[in-house]
């Protein structure tokens, strides 16, 4: 190795990998059985998009290593995450303010 | 850094090391952080198909919840489980890259293909049954109009909207798989490599940032699923 | 002058990226990022040329009031065409991908940048897009306005739509992949010693820029594939008889549309501060803001979309909220102007070619982005939205700026790029008619619109036809201005004066090795210990207007 290089990969022990899959398959079937069972008011969606943001950040932090990856990683991650919020906020800072005229 | 130290020394450099990196790690991190910023790309992309989505679906919520009950939920959680399987055995490809086992390398990427290739295969089932209960929007296939008369209508929901919804079925599903596709055939590509020996733990960047993007597409399902083929099913007997 | 004139000037390299391979198959398949930026030289001035093209049928048709010239749907096709290729095949690619591929390894001391087959490809794929576009305007053309808006678009317009967004749509991959290769260049390639803070603005603002093209790009592109998904299957999310809204393909069309306008100005921004402070011979004044005012418009630039659609039946709640937030924008440009006029101040300024263009883009651009704030007030665009008031203010910026910009900056590098010099009294004199001729076109136009003549019409009422003679006249001017760098440009490879390394005595990286420069940039890897635009060593730069050693001198 010269100077210059650093050794900075870490190997994910196998054990994780397979807790992970189990917990998105876990996962799934949660989402399936809440799927069929009536909540009250808007839960039925914010369950299933709970519990689909849970999956997403297992597969996010552990099979695309980002828990063990750069600072600069997880801002990219993260700012791409931002700029979906900017563009559904401001749009419907739009279609949800049409109607407080009354022109609808 | 050392002051005054001049990096142009190439002492046995890895056949993979290109010309222009300084050594394998910086070409590494490049790799790394350009696959990262494309999943970025591709996270927006996406993003405005989920916008429609959630627009309409706030719009159309009756409609929506009726046509997506038409959807065959258990080919749709099969695929979910395909694909998150998928996603385990990509990881396990990555794995066995890092500690030098060719074989291994060769069989989880193997099983991540034919796994990808699966969930085509439902995905097609999936659209052959659309097409064959007259469910694909417009007039794509002129000869086979779009005619919402196989979806039991739940109260308050419009036939109309019932068409939007499938629109917006088949472009996300639709986008969906094209990535699979590619995302196949990318590994393809890594598997053959594989096969001739070229990864290791020295050098295995293509196959790590392959596999960030089979991860990405999977989690586009995670997403996929829940809010395509179950927002309505709570809602399927009576409501 | 301690600072740089330590360092030797290399001797003139008789290898350089120019002579070191011959053959069309070594520049067509090159990985040479100065080679590839030179392949796009060639490429955005010939889709200049055709945009130029229809910029010329507009302003003759606009001489007279009557639709004369052009029936009304060939002038449809004319103004949609000429934004369409202006804005996708010259403006965005423009500085980035000629300016930026040369420079951006040199300014950071790397050999390439992070990817070069990617970037061989995304010129390949910039040229396909131009190819099918070109084929959507030979067919028969697109009439909808470079804008596409829903229903026409999707609906009713009989034009070849779904190629031109197919060109429009492949060469959006040829933005996403250079603003990839830039952004992991400089965060992973920069030489030793090369920390952000010695970057040379012009980086800073083409990360920024390449900030954009990311996150910005793919919302154009599935939008383009969604607009040609309608238009196969006669329903959809633009359609209200679906049940859809045609102000959704607005939404998403300006969240791409404006960020792309900082796409075209943000890289002209990041030479004029080259320029500014060289060509002062001082540092820039307030580098970190200028550097963090590029990240600002980035992201501010994001925010500010539905302010295209204040007229379009947007909610005016949200059109006051995007007016404040256009408002905002406004001020890290400011910040610029501000910044460049404090370096300017008791500098030593010469007025050659490229500078000429600096002061020329600082003004132009601060009347660009002055009416902007008009058009930011609710009440104020309502009164000109689709008229040529719009038209006025955006050349302002596109021409006066950023076209400006990647004047100067092509005149500035010139003597690295072609190891030329370009004959420096037609350049000032090109620069001088252009201005001009500019002025002359877009002026007028700032009047009529306000006037109430309408935008994207043939025919109009005969009070308006004074500004629209003083426009056109003023187009010819332009069009004769902008001929001449043209051709002195292509004379000066074969017959300019020779350069030497360094023309300009200047102490940035890129002056530090030859003109031309080898293949591989830099003959040793350098180490960087000096600040950006370090025109003296920082302990001499506390007196003000005149270096030490000279007063001591005298």
């Amino acid at each position: 190795m010269s100077v210059l290089h650093t050794m900075s990969e870490h190997i994910v022990p196998l054990r994780i990998y397979v807790t992970i899959f189990l917990a998105l398959l876990v996962g799934t079937a949660l989402t399936v059985w809440a799927g069929f069972r009536d909540f009250p008011g808007q839960l039925n969606v914010i369950i299933a998009l709970t519990i689909a943001v849970i999956k997403a950040t297992l597969v996010v932090l552990y099979f695309m290593h980002v828990r063990y990856s750069s600072r600069l990683i997880w801002v990219v991650f993260t700012s791409a995450l931002f700029w979906l919020v900017i563009l559904f906020a401001l749009t419907f800072s739009d279609y949800w303010t049409r109607c407080w005229l009354p022109i609808c | 850094m050392a002051e005054g130290h001049i990096a142009t020394e190439h002492t046995a450099s890895h056949p993979a090391l290109q010309h222009h990196f300084e050594n394998l790690e910086q070409q590494r991190e490049a790799g790394t952080l350009g696959m990262w910023v494309f999943l970025v790309t591709e996270i927006m992309f996406f993003g405005g198909m989920f916008l429609a989505y959630t627009l309409y679906r706030t719009q159309y919520p009756q409609a929506f919840a009726s046509a997506s009950n038409h959807l065959s939920w258990q080919l749709g959680a099969l695929n979910t489980g395909v694909l998150i399987l998928s996603s385990f055995t990509m990881a396990l490809a990555v794995y066995s890259a890092q500690i030098g086992k060719r074989r291994n390398q060769i069989v989880c990427l193997a099983l991540t293909i034919l796994l990808g290739l699966t969930f085509l295969v439902v995905k097609a089932i999936e659209y052959h049954e659309k097409y064959v209960d007259h469910l694909i929007p417009g007039r794509l296939f002129p000869g086979n109009p779009f005619n919402p008369g196989k979806v039991h209508l739940l109260p308050g929901a419009s036939a109309n909207n019932v068409e939007m919804f499938y629109w917006i079925y088949f472009a996300m599903t639709g986008m969906h798989a094209v990535h699979m596709i590619i995302g196949v055939g990318v590994l393809s590509v890594i598997m053959y490599f594989a096969a001739r020996g070229r990864y290791g733990p020295e050098y295995h960047n293509p196959v790590e940032i392959s596999g960030l993007y089979w991860h990405f597409v999977d989690i586009i399902w995670i997403f996929l699923f829940p809010l395509l083929y179950l927002l309505g099913r709570h809602l399927e007997h009576g409501g | 002058m301690k600072a740089f004139e330590t360092f030797e000037t290399p001797a003139a390299a008789r290898v350089n990226y120019i002579n070191a391979q011959y053959g069309l198959k070594s520049w067509l398949l090159t990985r040479d990022h100065k080679r590839i930026a030179l392949l796009y030289l060639g490429s955005i001035s010939f889709f200049f040329f055709i945009g130029g093209l229809y910029a010329m049928f507009i302003r003759l048709e606009l001489l007279t009031p009557q639709g004369d010239l052009l029936s009304s749907t060939t002038y449809n096709k004319v103004f949609t065409q000429h934004g369409i290729i202006m804005i996708f095949f010259f403006l965005i690619p423009s500085i980035p991908a000629t300016l930026g591929n040369f420079l951006v390894p040199m300014m950071i001391g790397a050999k390439d940048l992070a990817f070069p087959r990617i970037n061989l490809l995304s010129w390949y794929i910039y040229l396909l897009g131009g190819i099918i576009t070109i084929y959507a305007l030979l067919a028969g053309g697109v009439d909808t306005g470079w804008t596409f808006y829903a229903p026409y678009s999707t609906t009713f317009s009989n034009s070849y739509v779904i190629a031109a967004g197919l060109g429009i749509f492949i060469s959006g991959f040829s933005s996403i992949l250079t603003g990839l290769n830039f952004i992991v260049t400089i965060h992973t390639m920069r030489a030793p010693g090369m920390n952000w803070f010695r970057l040379p603005l012009f980086i800073w603002s083409h990360y920024a820029t390449s900030l954009v093209m990311i996150l910005g790009t793919p919302v154009i592109a599935i939008t383009v594939l969604l607009l040609a998904f309608e238009r196969l299957t006669h329903v959809g999310i633009f359609d209200p008889a679906s049940g859809g809204d045609p102000v959704l393909f607005q939404h998403l069309f300006w969240f791409y549309s404006h960020p792309a306008v900082y796409i075209m100005v943000l890289p002209s921004m990041g030479v004029v501060s080259e320029l500014i402070a060289n060509f002062s011979r001082k540092n820039i004044f307030g580098y970190k803001f200028v550097a963090f005012s590029s990240l600002a418009i980035a992201v501010f630039g994001f925010l500010v979309w539905g302010h295209h659609l204040f007229v379009a039946s947007q909610s005016v709640y949200a059109g006051m909220i995007f007016s404040f937030l256009s408002f905002a924008v406004a001020i890290p440009s400011a910040i610029k102007v501000f910044n460049w006029t404090a370096t300017l101040y008791k500098g030593s300024i010469s007025y050659d070619t490229p500078m000429l263009f600096a002061l020329g883009f600082i003004g132009l651009f601060t009347v660009g982005g002055m009416t902007g704030l008009f058009l930011a007030a609710l009440a104020v665009d309502v009164h000109v939205s689709d008229t040529y008031f719009i038209v006025a203010h955006f050349h302002y910026i596109m021409v006066g700026g950023a076209l400006f910009g990647y004047l100067g900056g092509l005149h500035y590098w010139w003597p690295k790029i072609s190891g030329r010099m370009y004959p420096e009294g037609w350049g000032r004199f090109s620069a001088l008619v252009i201005f001009v001729g500019f002025n002359l076109t877009f002026l007028p136009q700032f009047v009529a619109g306000y006037l109430g003549m309408p935008r994207r019409y043939h025919a109009y009422p005969p009070e308006f036809q004074v500004f629209n003679v003083l426009s056109s006249a003023g187009a010819s001017i332009l069009g004769f201005g902008l001929l001449i760098p043209m051709i002195y440009l292509v004379w000066s490879m074969r017959y300019g004066k020779q350069a030497e390394a360094n023309p300009w005595h200047l102490p940035g990286l890129e002056w530090r090795t030859a003109s031309p420069p080898p293949t591989e940039n830099f003959l040793i890897t350098p180490i960087v210990t000096w600040e950006a635009y370090e025109f003296a060593p920082p302990e001499e730069t506390q007196v003000i207007g005149k270096f030490k050693e000279e007063t001591e001198q005298a």
